[in-house]
């Protein structure tokens, strides 16, 4: 803490560099980074504030799908005019965490790289099948959602690598997603168990393609294909339902603690899973 | 280590202070520019007491780094009334006995006025949802609902009448 500098630099060149040492971190909400900071959890020597580098703050439209600056806060997300119409299992899930005061700051990015296992916003964007824009020493790359947390408090980006945007793809008529947690109140609580689907339906309401990923029941967010695959090809019948919930519950390798026992998270992930099919359904058939 | 220098404009004034890397937003409102209005309750993001408006949104400043308000507005509880006359959510938080031991009130008071400039007619359910992010351990939250809600009438009120 005595050495701790901050840098708001105003260039992704100048932001690789300064996080190209040893231990500093990238800072956009803070919300995460600063509590870990405080209690000394995280011991950087070198904050860097990325929101003053243009385009890290905002979302636009592109080639027919979005493009989220890695720091937008979570209430820019819900205030779009057309984002929640088009992904609302993304806002859904991003507009979860925490309470109105951390919606001011939270970013996409900070819920992701924080890499808790049972962030919110990150289900909902792998089965949205979002990617990142990743800025970093040998310029930029793009990369799954999946593929960047790789543990409990571990992602996969390397020294001076960080995200700078979130891509959701175009999407088609007929398509929809829907995020739902179990918590054991109403607000303010990290899920016990998270599910985010995206769907794709032809006009007479069969599924094109289906995503399905859960939270909080492994160590890092999961993309289960099975489950998605048990959706295609229908009309989401219980049979068709059940046989995702089997994929769903095979998926899960939770760990027990205070908050759900392994068992639980297990059955709670195929229910929210379930739900949260019929939802995105519902929402994909009312779409134009 | 050294300091460094943010401006910034805090209740309509302009400001520049010295921070430490470290310090919070609320840090600086505390013991650089002695707006104590603002309280620290856990200094994690969890109980709003140090809640403020910053560029019209509302933040926990023990959650800003000092150094991140550089160029920002910044409002809070010190600006809330205007000169003696108390500002309506002020008033009816008096009215309707809306608080106790007092800790948690100024970041209630921010938070329900970022709460009525997004939505000067909110429904009850939205307004204990909005102020989740804010502990009260002495009210039970209902007189702190009502004074909201009755806050936010006389303000449509007075719009009206204007």
């Amino acid at each position: 803490m005595a050495q701790l500098s901050y840098l708001s630099p105003s260039s992704v060149d100048e932001a690789v560099k300064a996080l190209s040492g040893t231990s500093a971190r990238a800072l956009s909400g803070g919300t995460d980074l600063l509590v870990q900071v405080r209690s000394g959890r995280a011991k950087p020597d070198q904050i860097v504030d990325l929101k003053r580098i243009p385009g890290l703050i905002g979302i636009r439209a592109e080639n027919g799908g979005f493009v989220i600056g890695s720091a937008t806060c979570g209430a820019m997300l819900s205030e779009h005019p057309t984002l929640s119409k088009i992904w609302p299992g993304v806002v859904e899930a991003a507009n979860l965490i925490g309470s109105t005061q951390v919606q001011g700051r939270a970013s996409l990015a900070g819920n992701l790289c924080n890499a808790s296992p049972a962030a919110d916003s990150v289900p909902a964007l792998i089965a949205a099948r979002a990617t990142c824009v990743i800025a970093g020493p040998a310029g930029t790359r793009e990369a799954a959602v999946e593929t960047i947390v790789t543990g409990p408090g571990k992602t996969s980006l390397t020294a001076g690598e960080f995200i700078i945007a979130f891509k959701l793809p175009p999407r088609g008529p007929k398509a929809s997603d829907a995020y739902l947690r179990m918590i054991p109140r109403t607000e303010m609580d990290i899920a016990v168990a998270g599910a985010g689907v995206s769907l794709a339906l032809d006009a007479d309401g069969v599924c094109l393609s289906a995503h399905v990923a859960l939270g909080a029941v492994a160590p890092t967010a999961l993309l289960v294909a099975d489950a998605g695959q048990a959706l295609i090809g229908t009309r989401l019948e219980e049979v068709a339902l059940t046989r995702m919930a089997e994929a769903v519950r095979a998926a899960c390798q939770p760990i027990s603690d205070k908050r759900g026992t392994a068992d639980y998270r297990t059955k709670i992930a195929a229910v929210l899973a379930h739900r949260a099919a019929v939802i995105a359904w519902n929402r994909a058939k009312e779409q134009a | 280590m050294s300091k460094q220098r943010t401006a910034a404009i805090v209740n309509g004034d302009p400001v520049e202070f010295l921070s430490d890397p470290g310090q919070t937003l609320l840090d600086v409102l505390r013991d650089e520019l002695h707006l104590t209005g603002s309280k620290e309750g856990c200094g994690s993001g969890d109980c709003g007491a140090c809640s403020v408006i910053m560029d019209g949104r509302l933040v926990c400043s023990c959650l800003v780094l000092a150094a991140e308000v550089e160029g920002c507005r910044v409002e809070t509880i010190e600006g809330l009334s205007t000169g003696s006359t108390l500002h309506p959510l002020q008033q009816k938080f008096l009215d309707h006995a809306a608080l106790q031991c007092g800790f948690c009130t100024p970041g209630i008071l921010m938070a329900s006025k970022a709460l009525l400039d997004a939505n000067p007619d909110p429904t009850e359910t939205e307004a204990r949802y909005w102020l989740a992010g804010n502990l009260c351990r002495c009210t039970g939250y209902d007189k702190i609902i009502k004074a909201v809600l009755d806050a936010a009438a006389e303000l449509r009120q007075d719009r009206k009448s204007a």
